[in-house]
């Protein structure tokens, strides 16, 4: 049904709304910082952009598990859906690192306006990635069970669809934080 | 193929709702939405109740000076409280309810697009105004920093208690129900006509529950943010909106206006749309100028979204941009008055019958023009400045929200109560209501404008006995109890009506749209044949079939369902 796919598409752009109203935050306190941590002196970069890459390259691979459903190949299916799981996780678990050296540096959300800013739109985003996570386990787990015979699916696109959103989000984020602060 | 009259096509699978089993059961587990419609009209009832009795004993207090009736403390969580009530939990989610029990009729539709997201929306309706009202509970009380949660008061060091953190809570989870709501109806007005109803041909209601579901789609998750941001800084100590801290207060405003205003238009452009299917049945004439109508509102929709700074003339941003949400809210006064002519063109010459919903939209139309007079006044920022935080402020936005949602509100539930219970209500309550509710609705507020001019500000718990305050203030309180007295009349009536009210049939008021083409109540399954549909009034083409309104339409079989 064109419902499913409308529905996500508008539920998308509702999304957006809130990712910028976050980003608008962020970006309203970027040169106000005065005393305590900023982009510039608690975040690293390399380690960031190079994890930033998984997530991007899952994007790739979610776009060959729904060519593979189209050409039901039910075998790419499962690899490319696992692989975009994977890549998925290891963004995440970067994060994770990444969350936890600012703690260990005494760098938490309550520091000063930079800690509020910047916990509150990675955590989001964050959070999204997982919430795709969870999405996509079930689809690899359906399809495992024999569910999704192509050449179309609706659940396959949109939870594909959503995937996309959640990376293009990160590319506006790890601009607006990593690349503003060190270019 | 094309002489098939269109039907609705099957449903795959029987949906879940008003089946043999009518206990509570049938209810609290349907998804059917009609029954959910219903309960929002229940809920947002109680909630009327509730926020009227907040209204009455802040109307009390203030009867005379120096009034210690009820405390500052207590005073402050009353109209916190009252406001939070009125538009989050009657005026919204009644516009919500009613929308999600009409507009799949009046497309000729089987049920919404997600019957199951649509059940979601109505439980965390519910279960947010439950949150709310549970702060009464807890040992700090209410919230009570204004319906629009001020920061730096909203924040901790000021409100050490947890009535804003309620407050934000059971907004979010009522607001995600609503956002929910929104992107249902979209989708369901967008993919589930019946064929033959095109864009050009949708009641007047359905467009304006369109443009006000897109401004739902697209602001709620602003004040989501704003709500998620607050919440970290009460139980985070995340520092958003603490300047002590190097946050923003100007930042909060910004965020609660930026969804703000829209959500004023969220309140009053359904409350149009049912205005617009009252006035031309009782004139017995077509709308005028009905793309003007459809037109106006999505004007109006996206005008809505580049004013919110008009409500923060005090805080001083600077003359250009004073200057420039001054304009732009001056010219939100043209799509509405386009409206206003439209309703009044279609009364013009018409057999106008005064029953009780055409008495309820004819007020309508004074009272909110009333309200957008004084509003295009205080667009102006020097008036602003001198009537800001006022009684004059009160005034106006009871003008726009009683006067104009609540009056829509009162002639939807006359006009289609017929089609929700099969019975029609008592025409002599009902003007008993109307009267009372017109008599006491302009005593209350008509004299808060002078009030507020005289400087009486709004949010104090008493005040000096200044000269005439007392006297004036009195009147407003002797018309809040007439109020009160009208409302007890709307409740009697709907208990009798219910009882023991005339039998309705399909079409009592003899109109056009598709939910008049079925039984009162209608069937689970809504239409067992969806009249065709060759133009805006379906139902007149098919009791005059030698003057339809497009004579050279066709009969359309394929569409949207195909």
């Amino acid at each position: 049904m064109a419902n499913n796919r409308m529905m996500i598409k508008f539920f998308i752009a509702s999304e957006s709304i809130f990712f910028l109203m976050l980003i608008l935050a962020y970006v309203n306190f970027h040169n106000s910082v005065t005393t305590g941590p900023t982009a510039k002196s608690s975040l690293d970069p390399y380690v960031t952009g190079i994890f930033s890459l998984f997530l991007l390259a899952s994007s790739f691979t979610v776009w060959l598990a729904g060519k593979s459903l189209k050409n039901r190949n039910r075998s790419g299916l499962k690899l490319w859906l696992f692989a975009t799981i994977v890549l998925g996780a290891v963004f995440i678990f970067g994060q994770a690192r990444e969350w936890f050296g600012l703690f260990g540096r005494g760098i938490t959300i309550s520091s000063n306006v930079f800690g509020s800013t910047f916990f509150t739109l990675t955590g989001f985003h964050g959070f999204h990635v997982c919430v795709g996570l969870v999405m996509l386990s079930v689809l690899l787990g359906l399809t495992l069970a024999g569910d999704f015979k192509g050449p179309k699916s609706d659940a396959v696109e949109c939870v594909s669809l959503y995937w996309h959103f959640v990376d293009g989000v990160w590319i506006v984020v790890f601009s607006v934080i990593y690349l503003w602060a060190f270019l | 193929m094309s002489s098939r009259i269109p039907i609705v096509p099957e449903s795959t699978e029987p949906l879940p709702g008003l089946g043999e089993n009518t206990g509570l059961l049938s209810w609290v587990a349907s998804i059917d939405h009609k029954q959910i419609g219903i309960m929002y009209l229940i809920g947002t009832l109680i909630y009327f109740v509730i926020g009227g009795l907040e209204a009455l004993m802040i109307r009390t207090q203030l009867a005379k000076p120096g009034s210690e009736l009820l405390s500052p403390e207590m005073y402050n969580q009353l109209f916190t409280m009252h406001g939070t009530t009125m538009i989050f939990f009657v005026v919204m989610p009644f516009l919500i309810g009613v929308g999600v029990y009409l507009v799949p009729l009046m497309i000729g539709a089987r049920d919404m697009a997600f019957p199951r997201l649509n059940a979601l929306s109505f439980w965390l309706f519910a279960f947010g105004g439950v949150l709310l009202y549970y702060s009464f509970f807890t040992q700090s009380g209410a919230p009570d920093v204004g319906w629009f949660a001020y920061a730096p008061l909203s924040e901790k060091p000021f409100s050490l208690n947890n009535g804003p953190t309620y407050w934000a809570l059971g907004l979010l989870v009522s607001g995600i129900g609503s956002l929910i709501s929104g992107l249902n109806n979209v989708v369901t007005i967008l993919t589930m006509r019946t064929p033959g109803m095109t864009m050009r041909r949708l009641p007047l209601f359905v467009w304006m529950m369109l443009v006000t579901s897109f401004l739902l789609v697209f602001v709620i998750p602003i004040i989501t943010s704003a709500f998620v941001m607050l919440l970290l800084d009460r139980l985070l100590g995340a520092t958003f909106f603490t300047p002590a801290f190097g946050g923003s207060a100007i930042l909060w405003q910004h965020f609660f206006w930026g969804f703000g205003h829209p959500e004023v238009y969220i309140l009053v452009l359904p409350a149009f749309g049912i205005v617009s299917e009252v006035i031309p049945v009782f004139s017995r004439k077509p709308i005028y100028g009905y793309e003007f109508v459809a037109g106006s509102t999505v004007a109006i929709g996206l005008l809505s979204l580049g004013v919110w700074a008009h409500h923060m003339f005090a805080v001083g941003l600077g003359n250009v941009a004073n200057a420039y949400f001054s304009l732009a809210s001056m010219l939100i006064a043209i799509p509405t008055g386009i409206k206003v002519l439209n309703w009044v063109s279609t009364m013009w010459g018409g057999r106008i019958n005064f029953a009780v919903p055409m008495l309820f939209a004819t007020a309508f139309i004074i009272e909110f023009v009333v309200g957008g007079l004084s509003g295009v006044a205080i667009a102006s920022v020097p008036i602003d400045w001198v009537v800001t935080d006022s009684y004059f402020i009160v005034a106006h936005f009871h003008y726009t929200i009683f006067g104009g949602s609540l009056f829509a509100i009162f002639a939807g539930v006359y006009y289609w109560f017929p089609k929700f219970t099969g019975r029609m209500m008592s025409e002599t309550l009902g003007k008993w209501h109307f009267w009372l509710t017109v008599v006491g609705f302009n005593m209350t507020f008509f004299i808060q404008h002078f009030l507020g001019v005289m400087g009486m500000p709004r949010r104090t718990y008493t005040y000096h006995d200044m000269p005439y305050w007392g006297s004036m203030n009195l009147i407003s309180t002797i018309g809040a109890f007439i109020i009160a007295l009208s409302v007890l009349v709307f409740i009697w009536n709907i208990i009798v009506s219910l009882r023991k009210g005339e039998p309705a049939g399909d079409n009592p008021w003899k109109a056009w749209t598709l939910e008049w083409a079925t039984t009162s109540p209608p069937p689970v399954y809504n239409f067992k044949l969806v009249p065709p549909v060759r133009g805006r009034r379906p139902l007149w083409d098919l009791a005059h079939p030698d003057s339809p309104d497009e004579p050279d339409a066709k009969i359309v079989t394929e569409g949207p369902n195909g």
